[in-house]
């Protein structure tokens, strides 16, 4: 097959992949938007196989769809609630292909440049883009492979520490080894040493030292980040995924890998960014680690917390006009989505109107909570964001906060000295009751107290929040 | 310990302290409970129904005196029950110790405990105790109850085949407690009410019950309710005339007044006067809620119903609560019952009178031979409310003035980065060879199209999108691919390996994004 063909090939592939990202603006149009992607990703691998510079096919072919079916497998039994670990599990295995890609460039070129100028002419494909390499280029060229690596490694670890605290596997409390951020800084030096020292030298060893060190920092990072901050990361190490491939895209020659990696790359760093900024906290922050210091004594809780059983809350549902529900992580681990859309079914019935309120970081994954409810069959024109909800509460009847906690805490606005004060919050306190289902009286996943359980229109409806909502089914018909 | 609630002496007093239900819960605390036969009858508790809840009916008040350690009863100790308090009676009734002085110095020299229910601090820990607010909600409800009683025609406005009816309209004075229940009440009726509060903070309350906010043009740095405990405090005089001047105004418009206004320790302001009662229409009706302490309006009699000259109804009935003696006792009880819970914090029936408790220590006004009253300044604020400072609304020019200026920033920011992007660019090709600026030139193109598009993703979708892009991460599968061909064996390992992660992820990404949002649909 000729280049010129195949080149043809991956312009149609890139637009494809374009619109297959711009269709993710609307639900319906989404649905389509996957095809694109589907269609762009098929034409592109089989222009691959078959155009020049391909070989062993047959190998890959088998390749892929042995790990075709693998995927399939996983991604059809997974359940909606292990989404983040899922994401940031495949996320691992693209940071290791890039690192792979990037040390068979360096394997390739060795081989290359022991070769005589009559072996050079025959040579073809990749091989043969690198034999027509002048100096400068190869120096480009390694420090574009290296990059690869690097951030692929970072990718790598970073993204299984990532999948072991989703998953429950791995402490999700923010730990880090002693000496802090002056490790990665370190690690960070010596891979930038390693590099040059590769640059000179072209061997193998300072190119382990820089893997090493970047498998070091993405293991270091993430584990300093806490559960809390998981969606941040998770888009964060999704971003570094595509920078990854567009640097090994760099050093391979290959335009589509260069279009494709700059896309994922960026679209990551924006959804990180607009994640932060529904936080109210800067970048750097979360991804140094940790909350920001308190600046002073967090104001006092005063009063107590009321409870209420399951008879309480179904009489004032019985009585409500308007309900809204505030899910939050804790509905994911209970998986409690299916008894909350069948509440819902159920109020909206008798004519009452139930609407979710979504914070932006609810959950552990952007979005986590609107997958949930669609896999539930909660309609997606009664799931209201925070910025079209919040002005609502007043005149609501009852709130419903089903699992969160930090997105829920009046602390962000009354108290300037809150390690969350600035955050936006569902502001759920102001309408006439709130009903909190939380599992026990402990403070939630940063381990701040949140007022708003001690507020005299809340009452605290205790219990793995599944089964106080199978009690209350009972007694809503 | 026991608990006893003899029958209410005074007359007219339809209460009771304690209730079958209320009993139930208190023998929870490990007490045992005593009652007076026919303590509950005009509240609707048969003595039958009390002794079905465990309760001990005793024959005589005498005995029921004798018998309980815990004395809970309504209304303040007459002379005779002031006698029988002697150093093991504990007595937990309304007191006014303020009004009351004498009889506190005296009950207090025999050594009984008195806890005042009308002393109960206004904090959020004890609103469950806070037996003025509780009755005072049923007065407002009565009030307008008791108004429509009196008042010949509709509250709401209806347009019927036999004619037009004009909605009533209501000016409730004085938005505490009482107030509020009583604009409720007659909003939920249907009339169109109106309210007025010297506390310029409560206006969102009252709007917040459906009533509009009688607004007095006066610039006066009212003093901060939250500091005198939520309560009104006195006014100055130019306050005062300028709005009684605002009441005059709407008096002829009126149909039914209800007057709330208190200022505790001090006799109720007159603010409904002669001369507004003869402005109303025949037929208008006032009801005025500070009876008991002189009355609001001028021609006010308590305990009484008096028509004026031009034939407005004012009533002046001091026992709103009374009236409604099965609601009042139940959350009267219910008061009590919160109360006796926080002195046995235990639960096991021993009274634990903790006077560092802020609670406790302000409701209780003798104790241990002593008179405690008044009590302490509270160790925990009152309710928290800085007063907000007012926001400037901005002019037209302003208002432009920032939006250009807002507009010049976003422009400068945008050159200035456009510059900084351009220099790197050019210093980038100033000694990049040509097949890398080739690539380059890609890169920034896909990275600037990957901003452009993302933004608009709605939020929703952030999972999917997440997915997706991890699916067509999978790109690196192109790289594997021109590798796989190579001569070394280490090579087309390492390759291998790579193409069938990449296979992995490409179906596991697509398939999990297909799967998610398969599931989002429309109501």
């Amino acid at each position: 097959m000729e280049l010129g063909f195949t080149t043809a090939v991956y312009i149609v592939a890139a637009v494809l992949f374009i619109l297959s990202l711009g269709g993710l603006s609307g639900q319906e149009s989404a649905k389509r938007a996957v095809w694109y992607g589907i269609f762009g990703m098929a034409l592109a691998v089989l222009a691959t196989l078959i155009g020049p510079g391909g070989g062993l096919w047959l190998l890959s072919a088998v390749l892929i769809g042995a790990g075709g079916l693998i995927g399939y497998q996983l991604a059809s039994k997974v359940e909606m609630t292990q989404m983040p670990e899922l994401v940031a599990g495949m996320h691992a295995l693209v940071g290791l292909a890039a690192v792979f890609v990037g040390f068979n460039a360096h394997f390739e070129l060795g081989n290359v440049a022991a070769m005589d100028d009559l072996a050079k002419r025959a040579l073809e494909g990749f091989a043969a883009l690198l034999a027509k390499k002048s100096p400068v280029e190869i120096n480009i060229l390694r420090v574009e492979a290296s990059l690869g690596i690097w951030i692929g490694a970072v990718t790598f670890t970073g993204s299984v520490i990532a999948y072991g605290k989703l998953a429950g596997k791995v402490t999700s409390a923010a730990t880090k080894l002693p000496g802090g951020h002056i490790l990665n800084a370190a690690a960070a030096a010596v891979s930038l040493l390693a590099l040059i020292g590769y640059l000179n030298s072209g061997g193998i060893v300072p190119l382990v030292v820089l893997t090493v060190m970047a498998l070091f920092i993405g293991y270091h990072l993430i584990m300093g980040i806490g559960g809390a901050d998981m969606p941040v990361v998770v888009s964060m190490l999704n971003s570094y995924s595509g920078w990854a491939a567009a640097a090994i895209g760099f050093s391979l020659g290959n335009d589509l890998l260069i279009v494709v990696g700059a896309l994922v790359g960026s679209s990551g760093a924006i959804l990180s960014y607009i994640m932060c900024k529904a936080m109210n906290r800067s970048f750097v922050s979360v991804i140094l680690g940790g909350f920001g210091g308190a600046t002073g004594p967090q104001m006092k809780v005063e009063g107590e917390q009321v409870a209420i059983d399951a008879d309480g809350v179904a009489t004032a549902l019985e009585e409500a006009d308007s309900v809204i529900i505030i899910p939050g992580y804790g509905m994911a681990v209970a998986q409690a989505q299916q008894n909350v859309a069948e509440l819902t079914r159920r109020l909206r019935a008798k004519g009452k109107e139930v609407r979710f309120a979504i914070h932006p970081v609810a959950g552990r994954l952007p979005g986590h909570m609107n997958v949930l409810l669609a896999e539930a069959k909660v309609p997606y024109d009664i799931v209201l964001e925070m910025d079209e909800i919040n002005d609502d509460f007043p005149e609501t009847d009852v709130s419903i906060v089903i699992g969160s906690n930090d997105i829920v805490n009046p602390a962000a606005q009354d108290d300037p000295n809150s390690p969350i004060a600035g955050m936006p919050v569902l502001e759920c306190w102001k309408s006439k009751q709130v009903f909190v289902s939380k599992r026990g009286q402990g403070t939630g996943y940063s381990g701040i107290e949140n007022p708003l359980f001690f507020k005299e229109n809340t009452r605290m409806f205790y219990g793995d929040a599944k089964a106080s909502l199978d009690k209350l089914l009972t007694m809503i018909t | 310990m026991k608990i006893g609630t003899p029958k209410e002496i005074s007359e007219g007093e339809g209460r009771v302290a304690m209730t079958p239900e209320s009993a139930v819960a208190l023998q929870k605390l490990g007490h045992e409970c005593l009652i007076e036969a026919g303590a509950g009858i005009y509240a609707g508790f048969s003595d039958a129904a009390y002794e079905e809840a465990g309760v001990v009916v005793v024959k005589t008040a005498a005995a029921l005196w004798k018998g309980a350690d815990i004395i809970a009863k309504v209304r303040p100790p007459n002379a005779t029950e002031a006698k029988r308090l002697n150093k093991d009676k504990t007595l937990i009734s309304f007191f006014y110790p303020a009004q009351n002085e004498a009889q506190m110095v005296k009950v207090g020299g025999q050594g009984a405990t008195v806890i005042a229910m009308d002393m109960v601090p206004r904090i959020s820990r004890a609103q469950k105790m806070d037996a003025l607010s509780s009755m005072a909600n049923i007065a407002g409800y009565r009030a307008v109850i008791e108004a429509g009683n009196h008042f010949g025609r509709f509250f709401t406005g209806q347009i019927t085949a036999a004619g037009k009816v004009p909605p009533a309209k209501v000016l409730v004075i004085g938005a505490g407690v009482a107030g509020l229940a009583a604009i409720g009440t007659a909003t939920s009726l249907g009339a169109m009410t109106y309210a007025f509060d010297v506390r310029p903070e409560v206006a969102e309350q009252i709007e917040s019950m459906g009533a509009e906010f009688v607004f007095l043009d006066f610039d006066e740095s009212q003093q901060d309710g939250a500091e005198t405990g939520g309560y009104a405090a006195p006014s100055s005089p130019e306050f005062r005339e300028k709005q009684l001047e605002k009441f005059r105004e709407l008096a002829p418009d009126i149909d039914i007044v209800i007057t709330t206004a208190l200022i505790p320790g001090r006799d109720a302001p007159k603010l409904w006067l002669a001369d507004m009662v003869a402005a109303m229409k025949p037929g208008s009706v006032v009801v005025d809620l500070a009876a008991e302490r002189g009355g609001n309006c001028d021609l006010t009699v308590a305990d009484e119903k008096v028509v004026s000259d031009n034939g407005v109804t004012v009533v002046g009935y001091k026992d709103y609560p009374s009236r409604m003696a099965a609601q009042s006792s139940t959350l009267y009880a219910t008061n009590i019952r919160h109360m006796l819970a926080d002195l046995t914090p235990d639960k096991d029936g021993l009274i634990n009178h903790d006077m560092e408790d802020d609670v406790i220590r302000g409701a209780t006004v003798t104790h241990d031979g002593k008179v405690t009253f008044p009590p302490p300044p509270l160790k925990v604020q009152a309710i928290a409310a800085k007063p907000k400072e007012k926001e400037v609304e901005k002019t037209r020019q302003e208002l432009q003035a920032e939006e250009i200026a807002a507009f010049k920033l976003q422009t400068r920011n945008q050159v200035t980065m456009l510059a900084i992007g351009g220099a790197i660019m050019l210093l980038v090709g100033a000694y990049a060879p040509a097949s890398f600026m080739q690539h380059f030139i890609v890169f920034v193109l896909s990275v600037f199209v990957g901003f452009q598009v993302i933004w608009n993703v709605s939020h929703s979708l952030h999972t999917p999108l997440m997915a997706v892009t991890n699916a067509i991460s999978s790109i690196i599968i192109l790289g594997a691919i021109l590798q796989i061909g190579s001569g070394s064996v280490l090579v087309i390992v390492l390759a291998a390996i790579s193409v069938f992660f990449a296979g992995v992820n490409i179906f596991g990404g697509f398939l999990v994004t297909r799967r998610m949002l398969a599931m989002f649909q429309k109501s």
